[in-house]
């Protein structure tokens, strides 16, 4: 089967590669791009894990077609530091023990960044909902939430 | 929130430790936050393949043919496996601790004994044509009948689901079905007691379903060696796995893990880690081998079922004179490492209580499911609510307070346990009186004075004179229900002729339903004469207490 | 030979791939079909995306309500005039499913998914169909949906329908397990116009009940005309199961299913579901 070529910007920067047709996004940004952040959990959209940003929406790498992304601005969480500076949802996951594993991490970062982006102060409930697709078998949740919260309340501060 | 109560055992601790106690941050988070942290299948390697198998889609059959040609000459397959390409094709995984006979195959030879269980490996440039591949694959099956019950399984005449096991259960110490405890005399103790309750628990299997599915990345590395990037748990005893399996010298393998996408017991058994390695050897190209999410559910093992049947004799002062344990844990078809669980589960019996008459029969039973393994605490979990349900029945029953019950029950420092052992470090007692308190639940004036370092040993150190006896012979089914044989010299109920060392029970305050509930099914004390005076009982052997190397203490007698 | 892609500008050439193909299938958002090729369910065949305005439109702030196949859950949620489907298209996976979920899939998704399509059925939509040959042509959605299992519907363009009247004429639930994200035991949709205090014209559908999404026909007759009082959700209740067909799956029995569907018919006629 022919390659087919696409174009997109990942973290910022051009990127052109060839994939197969069906490739998914995730295929594409781990193995042919070589950043593992997103990581592979299920490959049927229901652990979140390759969650990552199309044009700032919260998409799951795992189900969508790299041939879809063709001109698209494509973030995962290794373009989440500012250079040595975390951005805060890092600095806030670090500080309330929001990982153990780590695995679901660099996906729960992305749909909380998708979250703070549209809505800087969201209500607990909110925060739920925005990582309602991502599941996280070893932190009981709990950790997350309040580190997503604290992330919220310290870029409100930096603000005013 | 953690709370660290520097009142209870302060003089067993040192409190001036340096990280205990204090909010440490974790070696490896920044790399968890960064998505920096690399797992097993976060490398990149140069022409790498992908590795998918053929699973049974039937729980029990023969397999009459297995034709791999169409997949040979299918687009991007670059080598098919087939069960004669794996040099030792029959493995159990303690066999690397001496324990248990070889088992389960890397890829079945003759027979299917789970639906799931792989065939045929088939190696691809990509996972979608070694996917295509894998249907292109032709298997012809005679099915078979299949059981899925433990108890089913036991019966004389039921199908052999392991040949390795004809009898469809593990072989403990080369002599018994099962393994035994014996502690004291329960059917003497059973006669005497106030009430009888016996009842039955069982949980079904429990998947680990972490974020993780398992799986390897194998690659030929430098000086004809193999660099293994493992999601394994236990990255050596995957390794010494993959080694025995592919006759290798361990030290031809590199295996690269210990960071792991979450595990609970699931990434211990070795799944992906010998075919992966096989498939680099074989096409000299670094192969990986990865679980899809429903491979991972269906075949990747759980925490296996279990079934529990309890009996407790209890005096009417709510003391526990004899509990009987018979439990069955379905291995499914292999044994893995169900065989420790049993034994974990009855060096757990009878729970944290002290009891002075014991019985424990748990069986590990071959089925036709997906073989078990280990998950967090596994053995001792399923029998845990077991006995906590039973302790909240027994309660009811003698109409005692349940939180008072356990307190009155608990072992304490200085007890003698079912197996032989003296109790130390004990806690029991004060986490539930902290968690009584926690939740304002009122205790009466003795439980809240009850201690564990206070009350225990003495008497309560004794090894009674025990009953023994030759049931559950391997090969000899009809001897399960052999009447036990009582030792020569014996007498019944030795530990209840002293008094007992905690304080004679005062019921609480009514704040809770203190009448017995309708239901449990009581058996009215016998009228038995008080049986003969004990004879002095022996003093307990000074059985050497280490802390360490559980594993292989439980396992002393199998060297 | 691996699953291919084509990209094809315009309806037309679309439908007619899909019309002489029967190995080709309309991608809508993928979040079935990536999956079933993920998972080697799927190994060869064509997916077919068709990139046309008209897929993506959304007509909502008149009385007539046009939707392209192409918007998607995460669309529906963020168009105000649409309020009265944020239940059903939130009760969609996580945000991340919602971005990509179309419409257009959800017409096909198998039991137990097709909440959003429970929805449509109550609202008596009518789906623009286009064959490949003749151009389009228009479909109530409960006949396309017993067409659909014999296959060959060809190419939904939109799904079109009347905006419910009044604040409460209609109501959603999704009962899942799982929350605030869970695949459905089952679904309900209401669509409950009244006239001086009386139903008339009331729709109910199901999600999860059946094969597809169904109407329940026989609490609509007997809604009709009656005002909904306690007697009326008694007697729906006591309809509730008619023409139903459960299956058996990871998320329920169809003997559970059976069980609390007129339960919670009687709580979301009674108003009692938050
Ligand atoms: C985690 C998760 C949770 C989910 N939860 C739910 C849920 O709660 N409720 C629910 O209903 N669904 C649920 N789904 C299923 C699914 O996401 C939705 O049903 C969705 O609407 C399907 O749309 P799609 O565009 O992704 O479909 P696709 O995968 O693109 O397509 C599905 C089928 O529809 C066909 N198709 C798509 N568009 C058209 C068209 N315009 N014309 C003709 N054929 C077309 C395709 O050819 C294919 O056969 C869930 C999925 C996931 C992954
Ligand atoms: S890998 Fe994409 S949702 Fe699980
Ligand atoms: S930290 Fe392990 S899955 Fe979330």
């Amino acid at each position: 089967m022919a390659r087919m070529p696409v174009q997109f910007r990942l973290n910022g920067s051009d990127r052109a590669v060839f994939v197969e047709p069906a490739e998914t996004l995730l295929g594409t940004i781990r193995r042919g791009l070589g950043d593992f952040a997103p990581k592979f959990g299920c490959g049927q959209g229901t652990c979140g894990v390759c969650t990552v940003l199309v044009d700032g929406e919260p998409r799951l790498g795992c189900l969508t077609l790299s041939v879809t992304c063709e001109g698209r601005s494509i973030e995962t969480a290794s373009g989440l530091a500012d250079g040595p500076t975390l951005h805060p949802l890092q600095a806030a996951f670090m500080e309330h023990f929001a990982a153990q594993c780590g695995f679901c991490t660099p996906g729960m970062l992305m749909a909380a960044k998708a979250l703070l982006d549209r809505n800087p102060n969201p209500t607990r409930i909110e925060v739920v909902e925005a990582i309602a697709g991502n599941i996280c078998r070893c932190t009981g949740y709990e950790p997350i939430i309040n580190a997503i919260l604290a992330a919220a309340q310290q870029r409100g501060a930096r603000r005013a | 929130m953690l709370e660290f109560r520097k009142d209870l055992f302060a003089d067993e601790r040192d409190d001036n430790l340096n990280v205990i106690g204090k909010g440490e941050q974790r070696q490896d988070m920044l790399g968890h936050v960064t998505g920096r942290t690399r797992f097993f299948d976060d490398h990149g390697f140069e022409g790498l393949l992908h590795l998918k198998v053929v699973r049974s889609p039937h729980h029990h059959a023969r397999i009459r043919s297995i034709d791999v040609s169409a997949a040979e000459r299918a687009p991007g397959v670059k080598r098919v496996i087939r069960a004669q390409d794996v040099p030792v094709n029959k493995n159990t995984l303690l066999s690397l601790i001496g324990f248990g006979k070889d088992d389960e195959p890397t890829l079945a030879v003759d027979k299917v004994r789970y639906k799931g269980e792989p065939i045929v490996a088939v190696i691809a440039d990509s996972d979608a044509e070694a996917m295509a591949a894998v249907k292109l694959v032709r298997v012809g099956y005679d099915p078979l009948p299949a059981v899925f019950d433990v108890q089913e399984a036991l019966k004389p005449g039921a199908v052999v689901v392991n040949e390795t096991y004809p009898g469809n259960y593990f072989e403990y110490h080369d002599k018994y079905d099962h393994q035994k405890l014996r502690f004291g005399d329960v059917e003497a103790a059973f006669r005497t007691a106030d009430h009888v309750l016996e009842e039955r628990y069982q949980m079904s299997p429990i998947e680990h379903a972490s974020t993780e599915t398992n799986g390897t990345i194998a690659a030929p590395e430098t000086n004809d060696r193999y660099v293994v990037h493992s999601c394994a748990q236990g990255l050596f005893f995957s390794l010494g796995t993959t080694a025995k399996i592919l006759a290798l010298e361990s030290n031809r393998l590199h295996f690269i893990g210990g960071t792991v996408g979450g595990g609970f017991g699931g990434k211990v058994d070795s799944l992906t880690e010998p075919l992966a390695v096989l498939g680099a050897i074989l096409t000299g190209r670094p192969v990986r081998y990865v679980l899809g999410r429903e491979e991972e559910m269906q075949f990747g093992s759980p925490r296996g079922a279990e079934r529990h049947v309890i009996k407790d004799g209890v005096m009417r002062d709510g003391r526990i004179v004899a509990r009987q344990i018979t439990s069955y844990f379905d291995a499914g078809a292999y044994t893995r490492l169900s065989s420790y669980g049993v034994v974990k589960c009855v060096a757990h019996m009878p729970g944290p209580y002290t009891i002075p008459n014991v019985r424990g029969d748990a069986y590990c039973v071959f089925t036709n499911r997906v073989p078990a393994t280990a998950m967090r605490g596994f053995g001792v979990t399923g029998l845990d609510f077991s006995i906590e349900v039973q302790m909240d029945k027994l309660a009811h029953l003698v109409g005692i307070d349940p939180m008072e019950f356990r307190i009155l029950n608990a072992y304490r420092d200085g007890d003698m346990k079912a197996h032989r052992r003296v109790a130390h470090n004990t806690a029991l007692i004060e986490c539930v009186q902290v968690a009584a308190q926690k939740v304002n639940w009122p205790l009466s004036e003795t439980a809240r004075r009850a201690s564990s370092l206070s009350g225990g040993g003495g008497p309560r150190a004794a090894i009674p004179p025990t009953v023994t006896d030759e049931s559950g012979r391997i090969g000899r089914p009809e001897t399960r229900q052999a009447p036990p044989q009582l030792t020569p010299g014996a007498a019944p109920l030795p530990a209840y002729q002293t008094p007992p060392a905690v304080p004679i029970y005062q019921p609480p305050p009514a704040h809770q339903p203190v009448a017995p509930l309708p239901n449990y099914p009581s058996q009215p004390a016998a009228a038995t004469p008080p049986p003969a005076p004990v004879p002095p009982v022996p003093a307990p052997p000074a059985a050497p207490q280490h802390g360490a190397a559980r594993f292989s203490s439980v396992f002393t007698r199998r060297r | 030979m691996p699953v291919n892609v084509r990209i094809v500008q315009g309806l037309q050439e679309a439908a007619e791939i899909l019309a002489a193909d029967r190995g080709a299938l309309l991608l809508g958002g993928g979040t079935l079909l990536v999956r079933a090729i993920n998972e080697g369910v799927m190994t060869e065949g064509t997916l077919l995306r068709a990139v046309d305005p008209a897929l993506l439109a959304i007509n909502a702030g008149g009385a007539r309500v046009e939707l392209g196949a192409g918007v998607t859950m995460a669309m529906v949620l963020a168009n105000r005039d649409l309020s009265y489907l944020h239940a059903p298209a939130r009760g969609i996976g996580g945000p991340a499913v919602r971005t990509t979920a179309t419409i257009g899939g959800n017409l096909f998704a198998a039991t137990p998914y097709g909440d959003f399509t429970a929805a449509l059925l109550a609202l008596d939509a009518v789906v623009t169909l286009h064959a490949g040959f003749g151009g389009a042509r228009e479909m109530p959605l409960e006949e396309m949906l017993t067409n659909r299992a014999r296959g060959g519907v060809g190419l939904v363009v939109s799904v079109g329908f009347n905006r419910p009247v009044g604040a409460d004429a209609f109501r959603f639930l999704k009962v899942a397990r799982v929350r605030p994200k869970g695949v459905s035991v089952l679904s309900i949709a209401a669509h409950l116009p009244q006239n001086a205090g009386r139903v008339s014209g009331a729709r109910i559908a199901y999600g999860a009940m059946g094969p597809t999404p169904l109407r329940a026909k026989a609490v609509e007759r007997v809604l009709e005309g009656q005002s909904l009082d306690a007697a009326t959700i008694a007697a729906t209740k006591t309809a509730a199961l008619e023409g139903t067909m459960p299956a058996t799956d990871a998320i329920a029995s169809e003997w559970y299913r059976r069980e609390v569907l007129p339960v919670h018919l009687g709580r979301l006629l009674a108003g009692e579901t938050s």
